[in-house]
């Protein structure tokens, strides 16, 4: 039954295109938001299984199932599809595309054009990758950050990996100019940036950084495959370039991008404490500058990723500093968060189960975090095990579990059904334990002294990689029914109403699923974002 | 048909005129005279130059040429993140090799 | 199926575009960027070597395409102030004459290169492999600062020969051609990478 006779809503709309090209040339920025949705879960998934086969390895019986040579591949191949693949566009391309025009109040985004472009690059980017495997002499083994020399030196397909890289930058920065550009331009008469939800504020610092950071890896890649082609020697010390230069390059691109990463995360978090908690968020202006902070301490912390490859003490003591400096605003929203449930009618759903995960997971991802930025802590835990649990805390515990509160929280808007309660509860489960034992095992691995990207392992290693190695079985499992329940829903699931969380944003405002133009006129706002009228004031 | 909200400077009122942009052309002109001359004094009155001029012409083009003089200080404020996030790169960079 | 024609977000927004394509400048000023961070680490570590290298190159071409460059951006000024004064055929003419510079600019840097691939001072040259390390690296970056610029100045060539076109056709008018101002933004950042380009290669190295 569609909403209106006139307006069909934005999946069933058959325009100029009908079928799949209705889809695949679509510049509707909730059709662009599920292609990315599709082709990042899939993604994702290719991710995970050779995830699932590392981890394989460092089992006994399996220890030969693959050569050493193909599990560097394998664990390049999971770190590029997992960053570059999934977590950066994230909860950006997906809830960003989808949720920010609803929520600001505006038909679609700026540049809608460019929006269908930026997907195609990412698609694109993701083809050549996919093609670095099977041509040439072979994957890359370098590891997801193409480290020089060994980058410039191996023989693999280090070009056309780093290419990809290079194209998926395209999208990354052209979304980011989109989303500037339709935050100053297309937010709703009377929505000032004050009166702006907290989600669109996190994409806003997100998408600077994209502008602003993405440039710099885009030249480092260049740089690489310019001296594998040509030798121009900055990287290569045999002709006086520098290692270490490189480092310093990839780091002011890839930490801002962990950043990129987290933001919409947090922004999506946001939203779903004041709905759940049916109360404002505490703090709204702690939090929309935090996420301004972030973007900004962000930019100055990369070198803590190099305190052991041979930088002057005042440089590694600075970086350190500016390191333990930017985990106060994250330490800001968690407190304001927590602050959020205090005294509100809270309603327990399962994305309010998976956004307190998200702060559990995360506050153990930042503060080992932290204890990483020690310097005299980071000589022992440096390329350890620790690093490895600690990234996957914030990148899997932050921003997967959020983008799984996330599409839970927003799922009945863009599909305009319902999932199963008890099939996201029982996920949860199997995903909460399967990821604490796989990852915590892997903090006390990496304390314990085993190194990272390790193939092989002594024998005092053996019993954590193994309760990690059963960890990652249930973890899947877990994701196995989280996704497959989601996609029953997709096609099965009850009806959803337009506002079945009773929240407060313009995304609410429109039926489920939203029809093609979001409003028929556009709304005007005279209020803050999180005033629910039921709210008992404290 | 909805509207866009109204925002502050739309269209920029003013627009240079011929007489300015050509005295800006030839500054640009002037200005990479002095810059070759000064090479000619060796290399620290070369990067002096470097440091001083180059900024200079560059400004000239944004404020002139590109028009930025005259827009919304919103498309200001967008340059001058550009600038500091150089800058800031710059700046720690050399923290840790300055030191090296 | 739906009854109405897709009227999708018809609305025009001149500024809009113009804030977009001042961040995609931000993207461009970042790229280069990278590489001046580059430049300025590796100059630090070689002085000397930077310094030597500069006076390889011949400096005169270099302020020459300098110049070339700066009329460039004259010429696209006028380009832009002519459409507002409803002059679409002087307009196209100027932007014309910009795409003459950037040939122009282009064909200076060939001659360069060229006489740098013969003399043997490109990256991997044997020659170059005598040669101390921070040349070595100097003109690794040399040819890839002005490498990049130079693909860029192709871009943005056929962008204002695109745009040109755009005017010819009637596309944009005095009334609508926020277009022919982003495409003279392009070419302006062009001109600006270039004026720092120049002094950190053939002057100040």
């Amino acid at each position: 039954m569609s909403t209106s006779t006139a307006e069909s809503n934005y999946l069933e709309y058959e325009g100029r295109h009908s079928g799949l090209l209705g889809w695949l040339l679509s510049t509707d920025h909730k059709r662009v938001a599920i292609l990315y949705l599709v082709s990042m879960v899939t993604f994702f998934f290719a991710g995970v299984s050779a995830g699932f086969v590392m981890r394989l390895v460092q089992l006994t019986p399996f220890h030969k199932l693959i050569t050493a040579q193909t599990y560097n591949a394998l664990f390049t191949f999971h770190g590029v599809v997992m960053i570059f693949l999934f977590v950066i566009p994230g909860l950006n391309a997906v809830f960003g595309n989808f949720i920010l025009p609803i929520i600001i109040g505006a038909k679609d985004v700026a540049f809608p054009r460019l929006n269908l472009a930026s997907w195609y690059f990412f698609i694109g980017g993701a083809l050549i990758a996919v093609t670095a495997l099977f041509t040439g002499n072979g994957p890359p083994d370098t590891g997801w950050s193409f480290y020089a020399p060994f980058s410039i030196k191996s023989g693999t397909n280090v070009s056309l990996g780093v290419f990809a890289a290079f194209i998926l930058g395209f999208s990354s920065m052209l979304t980011g100019i989109n989303f500037v550009t339709t935050i100053h331009r297309l937010r709703a008469p009377g929505m000032t940036f004050f009166k702006m939800p907290l989600f669109p504020w996190a994409l806003y610092a997100t998408s600077w950084m994209q502008i602003l950071a993405t440039p710099v890896l885009a030249v480092t890649l260049v740089l690489v495959i310019l001296e594998r082609a040509f030798g121009i020697g900055v990287f290569d010390p045999a002709k006086g370039g520098d290692p270490v230069l490189y480092q310093h390059m990839f780091w002011m691109y890839s930490h801002p991008a962990v950043y990129i990463m987290i933001l919409p995360a947090m922004g999506a978090i946001s939203e779903i404490l004041p709905t759940f908690s049916q109360r404002t968020i505490f703090g709204y202006k702690a939090i929309a500058g935090s996420s301004i902070a972030i973007a900004g301490f962000g930019s100055l912390v990369w070198a803590h990723h190099m305190f052991t490859s041979g930088m002057s003490a005042f440089g590694n003591i600075l970086f350190s500093f500016l390191t333990m400096v930017v985990a106060v605003p994250s330490a800001i929203k968690v407190f304001n968060w927590i602050a959020t449930l205090y005294k509100g009618s809270v309603n327990f759903q399962p994305p309010l189960l998976y956004a307190l995960s998200f702060i559990f997971l995360f506050s153990i991802g930042g503060m080992t975090g932290v204890w990483q930025g020690a310097l005299a802590l980071d000589v022992h835990l440096h390329d350890t095990y620790f690093i490895v649990g600690h990234f996957h805390y914030v990148m899997f515990g932050g921003t997967g579990f959020a983008f799984f509160a996330a599409l839970l929280y927003w799922f009945p808007k863009m599909f305009g059904k319902m999932y199963s309660n008890t099939a996201a509860y029982v996920a949860w489960f199997f995903l909460f334990i399967g990821f604490n034992g796989l990852y915590f095992t892997m903090l006390v691995l990496g304390m314990q002294g085993m190194p990272r990207r390790y193939y092989a392992h002594l024998p005092q290693y053996h019993l954590g990689h193994v309760i990690a190695t059963v960890g990652s079985w249930v973890l899947i499992l877990g994701l196995l029914l989280f996704f497959g329940s989601l996609l029953y829903a997709v096609f099965r699931g009850k009806k959803a109403s337009a506002n079945p969380w009773h929240g407060v944003t313009l995304e609410w405002t429109v039926p489920s699923p939203p029809p093609v133009e979001n409003f028929d006129e556009i709304p005007e706002v005279s209020q803050g974002p999180y005033h629910f009228p039921s709210e008992v004031a404290l | 048909m909805s509207e866009i909200s109204t925002q502050p400077n739309d269209h920029p009122t003013a627009h240079p005129s011929y007489r300015t942009v050509i005295t800006v052309w030839v500054a640009l002109v002037v200005l990479t005279g002095c810059l070759v001359f000064l090479s000619h004094f060796g290399l620290r009155a070369a990067v002096w130059g470097l440091l001083t001029i180059t900024p200079v012409k560059a400004a000239l083009v944004f404020y002139f040429f590109m028009h930025l003089r005259y827009e919304d200080p919103l498309l200001k404020g967008v340059m001058l993140v550009a600038i500091i996030t150089l800058l800031i790169f710059l700046v720690l960079l050399f923290s840790d090799v300055a030191f090296a | 199926m739906s009854t109405e024609s897709h009227a999708h977000a018809v609305h025009r927004d001149d500024f809009g575009a113009k804030l977009g394509m001042w961040l995609f400048l931000v993207t461009e000023i970042n790229l280069f960027g990278g590489l001046f961070i580059a430049y300025s680490y590796m100059r630090h570590k070689y002085p000397a070597e930077f310094h030597h290298g500069g006076a390889e190159l011949n400096a005169t071409l270099g302020v020459t395409n300098t110049i070339v460059l700066l009329t460039s951006s004259l010429t696209v000024v006028l380009a832009i102030m002519a459409m507002q004064r409803g002059k679409a055929a002087l307009s196209r003419a100027y932007l014309l004459t910009t795409v003459g510079f950037g040939i122009t600019f282009l064909v200076i840097k060939t001659f360069e290169w060229s006489a740098k691939f013969h003399h043997g001072l490109y990256p991997s040259a044997p020659h170059l492999g005598t040669l101390p390390h921070g040349e070595q690296i100097f003109f690794g970056l040399y040819f890839t600062m002005t490498g990049l610029h130079g693909l860029h100045v192709l871009v943005g060539m056929c962008l204002l020969f695109v745009i040109s076109n755009l005017v010819k056709s009637g596309k944009i008018t005095q009334s609508k051609y926020v277009l022919l101002e982003n495409g003279g933004l392009y070419w302006h950042l062009v001109d600006v990478i270039w004026i720092f380009l120049l002094p950190l290669f053939y002057l100040a190295a």
